[in-house]
């Protein structure tokens, strides 16, 4: 792409625009946003707001090219060069996914028969870390999330709701990524932990990390974010 | 650009008929090395007609495909000899078939299996060849034990295993799969899935899979192409084809699964 990112932002979205067209009811159409616009800089947490259905997953998954776009643009910054994840190809977005922007879904996608240390690992090794090393980074940072040891050797598919998005959490976060998106990565834990991921989320923050994420949790956004993007407005332009 | 940025296989305008019958019409794709593309679409759509005419064993009516050799030649396969393109078959491809009966040397054994694609790449010392073939067979879970069992006395998952080392063991760049859980029990079918995830992570294996089930084209490719009528109607990044499926027809595939 060649319109780079004016200014410093890691994200700049721009005139984004989507409508699902349901062709198997009558193509009815169902308008997400129009005209979204706005930007996310190195070192800031920006949640999206807004009551339920307005849009704001819809939005996160844009940005990271797991959703289409009608119009608009999605700039990214990755190294020297800038992406518009609207419009690149697949392989440059999944080169784009790899190594620049990381995704925090809410529900871990349980993969048969793989540990959760390796499920946790793998985005390190990925990057080319040697797997010993990968693998106890993984465990440091499982133990951090307060995940009991006899637990890490197993697949987590038999986990509760609160250990599983704990280890979707460690897998989503142990790589460095300059962009993140995060949908709403406490929703399940108790005190203590959403203490530990609050402080995740300051690290990163630390380590000039740009963050895009929705936080129902009033407690954990309050601490975490830096400003509210409200999406509603996007919502009502459709 | 490094080699790992070009494509290992270019197919262009690739159609065939059957008599009146179309089988696959103006088809037109790229794979990458270490680069995973699965090819959905219902029976009849052309998704097996469409690997046929990649792997070389059909011939186009119309169009080409061409292929990176290791020297970083691409060539027109049509162009290639049949005893070159029988050699590059044996090494540098792979074909994992649905059928491991069709895959496999149904009365020869599981060890004489595996090695019979070493020997054919000019392997001769025979205690080289079972050692590997033993390698082998444990990267694909079959016991040290079962070596000398000709794959006949084979569970169904076990033939299929079998049929993945003999097919990886000349450590292949590419690799076809024509359905290779189909008509296996689920707890199966996830054992397998999860050891061609491994090995294909591994290897770096560029694999185009033809499969019908969602679930399959989700755990194991970067890329998708869904068919419909010979004809490619969809293509994008797999979890966003399968998220926010564009035409009617994918649409249709999406929703009738339950979580693809």
């Amino acid at each position: 792409m060649s319109t780079a990112i004016p200014g410093t932002a890691i994200l700049d979205v721009s005139g984004l625009s989507k409508t699902f067209i349901l062709h198997l009811r009558e193509g009815a159409r169902l308008p997400v946003v129009a005209g979204a616009g706005f930007e996310v800089f190195p070192g800031e947490c920006v949640a999206l707001g807004g009551p339920s259905g307005a849009g704001k997953s819809s939005l996160l998954k844009m940005v990271y090219g797991n959703y289409r776009v009608d119009a608009g643009s999605i700039l990214v910054r990755d190294g020297d060069e800038t992406i518009d994840v609207a419009g690149t190809t697949p392989r440059r977005l999944i080169r784009l996914r790899a190594t620049t922007m990381g995704y925090v879904s809410q529900f871990l996608r349980v993969i048969p028969r793989v540990s959760a240390l390796d499920v946790v690992a793998e985005p390190l090794i990925g990057d080319g870390v040697p797997r010993d090393e990968a693998v106890k980074t993984a465990g440091a940072l499982l133990a951090r999330l307060n995940l009991p040891e006899r637990l890490w050797a197993l697949p987590p598919a038999t986990f509760s709701g609160g250990e599983q998005q704990r280890v979707n959490i460690a897998r989503g976060l142990i790589a460095h990524r300059p962009l993140l998106l995060m949908d709403e990565p406490t929703a399940s834990l108790d005190a203590a932990n959403r203490q530990v991921v609050i402080g995740l989320i300051e690290d990163k923050k630390r380590a000039g990390v740009g963050i895009l994420g929705i936080f129902h949790d009033a407690e954990v956004r309050d601490v975490v974010c830096d400003r509210v993007i409200d999406v509603t407005s996007f919502a009502q332009a459709a | 650009m490094s080699t790992h940025d070009q494509p290992l296989l270019i197919a262009e305008g690739l159609s065939k008929n059957y008599g009146a019958r179309i089988g696959c019409r103006d088809v037109s794709l790229a794979v990458h090395p270490g680069e995973v593309l699965a090819v959905v679409g219902e029976s009849g759509s052309g998704k097996s007609t469409l690997l046929g005419l990649l792997s070389t064993e059909l011939a186009p009516t119309a169009g080409r495909v061409s292929y990176r050799l290791r020297d970083g030649d691409m060539r027109d396969l049509a162009t290639m000899g049949a005893a070159e393109r029988r050699l590059l078959m044996r090494t540098d491809w792979g074909f994992v078939r649905q059928n491991p009966e069709a895959g496999l040397r149904m009365a020869v054994s599981a060890g004489g299996n595996v090695g019979e694609r070493l020997m054919a790449v000019g392997w001769r010392h025979y205690g080289k060849i079972r050692e590997e073939a033993l390698d082998w067979l444990g990267r694909v879970e079959i016991e040290a034990d079962r070596i000398d069992d000709d794959p006949r006395a084979f569970s169904g998952g076990m033939r299929q295993r079998l049929q993945i080392a003999r097919n990886l063991v000349t450590r292949p760049r590419l690799v076809f799969m024509d359905e290779p859980t189909g008509g296996l029990d689920v707890s199966v079918q996830a054992r397998l899935l999860d050891l061609i995830r491994t090995l294909v992570a591994e290897m770096g294996l560029a694999v185009i899979i033809v499969t019908h089930d969602l679930a399959v084209a989700r755990l194991l490719s970067h890329r998708m192409v869904v068919m419909r009528h010979g004809r490619v109607i969809e293509t994008g990044i797999t979890d966003q084809v399968l998220d926010d499926p564009r035409e009617p027809y994918t649409q249709l595939l999406v929703s009738s699964v339950l979580a693809a």
